[in-house]
């Protein structure tokens, strides 16, 4: 029986070929143990269970994807390809992805990123900015062809047709997503040429949404100056964005309902306000010019005066004749004044002039007519100063 | 940007509007909070006014400066 006689390389070769060729891709659950960095990057490990163990390497380049941090003692589950290392004759799987086993990798991450960051006060309500009632112009983060932009657009131009709006437009899932949404939220700062800005994209996997959940942009959103609505995806979805920015939108629609009152409401307070301002400096100045033409009236009225001279009038006319009643009672100096004030009423002022007064008894009517009176009727005559009584001839 | 006269504006307006309807005020303070009051109901309408309706798009320009034009949706 002829034999045939292999060369190590031959060997090594053919296992090579063997195990290649059957394990090109391969899923393997374990736990990391063994684990080292080298300066390379690389990540070298071993996968193991109770009873057996397999080397296994994670190169840089396949790291990209990597979520979270592998950890010595981490269950995972891992998916590559078996390869023989020919100069040592080990083989060992070379790994392209793995995630925690139980968790998905990309919940783990997006867990262990927000506790961070919340213990760390990124999420603190206080460092939130108010929206201004009224924005100049909106800034908006998003991809410029998605459904996104469509929605937030419509909506403002419903909401409030004059609203300027500028969009930077950036790819909103895949690696270049983060770093373009960080410059997109810096440019803005920079130019200071928005008051707000919405940042976000429609609805998708974990997978697509992941640049909001990268920690470069939520830092981006601490740190803006501006302030910053979040608008990711669709209700159920919450990004680390969600929870650094000044205000959480359920969608983008409804980020475009939060980020200006609508025109028509903002006319109707102005408007509202304009007329209780008039209103009320109406009602105060009425109420003045009452009282106003009330004391006015007072004085003003030729009636009123008219009417109060006639009180005073009475008033002294009713001295007067208590002063003739009781003469002797009158201080004559009043009597004077009295009668003084009354010159232009009283016709028996004219008596001081030496006028008099004839009056028959008892009827004691005025004698105005000599032919009135009979021969030896008894008269009457009132002087300035007394009374005579004669007989008539 | 950073102007924030409308908020500003807008809420002195309320205060000013609440004084006013309190009635406690001299003439004098009353007609003079009045004519402020309008003033910045003027600022307020104008402000709402003013809007320029534009809406823009930013691009990268070769030299890599960032420039903006009108941003053409498609209707639909």
């Amino acid at each position: 029986m002829q034999t045939h006689i292999l060369t190590v390389t031959q060997l090594t070769y053919q296992i090579k070929n063997l195990l290649e060729g059957t394990f090109p891709d391969v899923w393997v659950e374990g736990e990391i143990s063994n684990l080292t960095v080298p300066q390379s990057g690389h990540a070298y490990f071993t996968i193991k269970d109770e009873r057996c163990q397999i080397k296994a390497v994670l190169f840089r380049s396949s790291q990209q994807h990597l979520k979270f941090t592998l950890q010595h003692g981490m269950q995972v589950i891992c998916r590559g390809r078996v390869s023989v290392y020919d100069p040592r004759g080990e083989y060992q799987i070379i790994v392209e992805y793995v995630e925690p086993k139980g968790v998905g990798a990309l919940q783990k991450a997006f867990e262990e990123l927000k506790t961070r960051l919340e213990r760390e006060g990124l999420f603190s309500l206080d460092r939130k900015k108010a929206l201004p009632a009224l924005p100049r112009r909106i800034g908006i983060v998003t991809s410029p062809t998605g459904a996104a932009i469509r929605d937030i657009l419509r909506v403002i131009k419903r909401r409030h047709p004059g609203m300027s709006m500028l969009i930077y437009p950036v790819p909103v899932q895949g690696p270049e997503s983060a770093p373009a949404i960080v410059e997109a939220i810096g440019f803005f700062n920079r130019e200071k040429n928005v008051d707000v800005m919405i940042v976000g994209r429609g609805g998708g996997s974990l997978e697509d949404l992941w640049a909001f959940n990268e920690e470069s942009v939520a830092r981006a959103i601490y740190g803006s100056q501006i302030p910053v609505i979040s608008a990711v995806g669709h209700e159920t979805d919450y990004t680390i964005a969600d929870f650094v920015a000044d205000l959480r939108a359920p969608t983008p629609s409804a980020a475009a309902e939060m980020v200006v009152e609508s025109e028509e409401h903002l006319r109707e307070l102005i408007r509202s306000l304009a007329s209780r301002l008039t209103m009320s400096i109406r009602q105060e100045l009425e109420h003045r010019r009452d009282t106003v033409q009330h004391a006015a009236r007072l004085l003003a009225d030729p009636r009123t005066r008219l009417e109060h001279y006639s009180q005073r009038v009475d008033e002294l006319l009713a001295r007067l004749v208590m002063g003739l009643k009781h003469p002797v009672r009158r201080d004559r100096a009043l009597l004077t004044s009295l009668t003084g004030a009354l010159d232009h009423l009283n016709p028996l002022a004219i008596l001081a002039r030496g006028y008099s007064v004839t009056r028959t008894i008892p009827a004691m009517t005025i004698v105005k007519d000599a032919s009135e009176v009979r021969s030896g009727e008894m008269l009457s005559t009132k002087l300035h100063k007394g009374e005579v009584i004669s007989r008539a001839q | 940007m950073a102007e924030k006269k409308f908020e500003a504006s807008l809420s002195r307006l309320e205060e000013i509007v609440a004084e006013l309807e309190g009635g406690e005020l001299p003439l004098e303070q009353s007609l003079k909070l009045f004519e402020e009051g309008i003033k910045l109901v003027r600022i307020c309408n104008v402000r709402l006014k003013e809007a320029e309706r534009k809406v823009e798009i930013l691009l990268k320009d070769k030299a890599g400066k960032m420039t903006t034009k009108p941003f053409e949706e498609e209707e639909g």
